[in-house]
């Protein structure tokens, strides 16, 4: 007997947005499989963050559908079903960092203290701060703060995990250290959709980048083919800019 | 009557002007009068911090009360923010003083209600709605100046509207209001001193009795700013002291 196709992670169908008069979003379509990483990019103002905050519920759209395992955005679905990773890590500044890995779990999802605790420490250790649990966010490095951030998504277990240029807000030296962690995230199956300009993460991760331009999804392909041999001009003209340098 | 006392205050401080000395027996703590005067005078600290504190008070919660309508998402809601905050906000406290202590209770009168107010209440009253419309506008410009990222952030870790305000918006907020409500409350215990004319035994209102009977205004309402001063820097050095606490908590828990 053939397996049932699964339920895709995401689905976005015909999806269109506008603020006011202006087109943010042009018939997104995009299909996430669980498991799947895709990496979107494109130049500034082409709508990608809008893409991963619609998916998060902080956007409303006016056409189409988004789906997240399976239901849809109006639908009531599991409190942090979708996590989020924010390129100005908003972490909470007036907890600890505990506190903040533990504020979801105990609130949206009743959990005991001692429980949220024990799994806030074990999500430290996989981001590989462990020893940083009593400090509060303004003491931490922004490579140690976004790790914070990364885990204080995975306590609530999300079915999908967003990043919206993670390693954008950080000095060169600490990119890598949250790279290697999200890198970690993707080999054990996390499914994921990176907002990000790191092409050799993406080579190494995605399943699927996706090249987005005025709105629109203009190509999308494995990163080899779309890296090696875009099909569309403005594609091209992209990565010939971010490659320059 | 109590404006009476005013203005013979006003004439005689003019008198004294031309007079060109001093007398500051009246208030020598070291004569017997003196003493009496000065005991008399410092005796209105209990009243003024009394009425400055329940006004205060009243003032945090109203203030409350009038700044959430200013967040919801129903225009009228906000509108009667508006309309509150700019109305009485443009009311001098004098004029407002008057309304409430005199034109209350012919209000309620014509109601079919017997309400008496006394010159305490009156001037709580009239202290804490005036002060409202300032502290509605410090509740609001705190909570607004935590960046929309915080909601976001609780909001993907699953909390609801309520759960954010509760333990992620009005705990960062409280920390940039309580400087500026501790300026307001020095605003009140300066603006107290109006009490004073609806009759109020309270610091003003004795150094008004006092110049009547002794005729040394210069002197007496010196001693008067003085108390003032003591009165404002005590609480003003509690607020930085609040300041420094809540920003060295902000840095390093
Ligand atoms: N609240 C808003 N109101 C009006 N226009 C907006 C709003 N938010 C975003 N936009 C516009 O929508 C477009 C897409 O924005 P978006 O933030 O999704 O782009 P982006 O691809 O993430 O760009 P960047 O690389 O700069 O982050 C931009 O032109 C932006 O100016
Ligand atoms: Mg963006």
């Amino acid at each position: 007997m053939p397996d049932a196709p699964p339920v895709p992670a995401i689905e976005m169908a015909g999806v269109n947005k506008w603020y006011g008069d202006f087109h943010v979003l042009k018939d997104i379509s995009l299909r996430v499989a669980p498991g799947e990483r895709v990496v979107i990019c494109g130049p500034s103002g082409s709508g990608k963050s809008t893409v991963v905050r619609c998916i998060a519920r902080l956007e409303t759209h006016q056409k189409g559908v988004i789906r997240v395992a399976g239901h849809g955005l109006a639908e009531a679905a599991p409190a942090g079903e979708v996590g989020m990773v924010f390129q100005q890590f908003n972490l909470f500044p007036h907890l600890t960092v505990l506190q903040n890995l533990t504020l979801g779990p105990i609130r949206a999802r009743g959990m005991a203290r001692a429980e949220a605790e024990a799994r806030a420490h074990r999500y430290l250790a996989r981001v590989r701060i462990p020893e940083q649990a009593d400090k509060r966010p303004g003491q931490l490095s922004g490579g140690q703060q976004q790790r914070v951030a990364i885990a204080r998504s995975l306590c609530m277990e999300p079915k999908v995990l967003l990043f919206d240029e993670p390693t954008s807000a950080l000095d060169p030296e600490m990119i890598a250290e949250v790279l290697d962690v999200m890198i970690e995230l993707a080999e054990e199956g996390m499914t994921m959709v990176v907002v990000t300009h790191e092409m050799g993460f993406a080579r190494r991760v995605a399943d699927q980048v996706v090249f987005m331009d005025g709105g629109e999804i203009v190509e999308r392909g494995a990163p080899a083919e779309l890296f090696e041999a875009p099909k569309t001009a403005r594609c091209r003209d992209f990565l010939s800019r971010i490659l320059r340098h | 009557m109590s404006r009476v006392f005013g203005i013979v205050a006003l004439l005689a401080l003019a008198g004294c002007a031309s007079s060109q000395n001093w007398g500051w027996y009246v208030i020598d703590p070291r004569t017997p009068n003196g003493w009496t005067n000065v005991r008399f005078l410092v005796g209105g600290m209990g009243a003024t911090i009394l009425l400055s504190v329940v006004a205060a008070v009243l003032s945090m919660a109203l203030g409350l009360l009038v700044a959430l309508p200013g967040f919801s998402a129903h225009r009228p809601l906000r509108l009667l923010n508006r309309g509150y905050v700019e109305f009485v906000r443009a009311i001098p406290l004098l004029p407002m003083l008057f309304w409430v202590f005199y034109g209350l209770p012919i209000v309620f009168r014509s109601m079919g209600l017997s309400v008496q107010i006394d010159p305490f209440w009156g001037a709580v009253l009239t202290l804490a709605i005036s002060d409202s419309a300032f502290t509605a506008e410090i509740y609001r410009s705190g909570i607004q100046s935590i960046g929309r990222g915080q909601s976001e952030a609780a909001q993907t870790v699953g909390l609801t509207h309520w759960q954010t305000m509760r333990h992620v918006v009005l705990p960062q907020a409280v920390r940039r209001i309580l400087p500026p409500l501790g300026n307001q409350f020095i605003y009140i215990v300066k603006m107290s001193s109006f009490a004073s004319v609806i009759g109020m035994q309270e610091l003003t209102r004795r150094a008004n009795e006092l110049v009547v009977t002794e005729y040394r205004p210069l002197e007496i309402y010196t001693l008067l700013i003085f108390e003032y001063l003591v009165l404002v820097l005590v609480i003003s050095s509690a607020v930085r002291w609040l300041e420094r606490r809540m920003g060295a908590d902000e840095r390093n828990g």
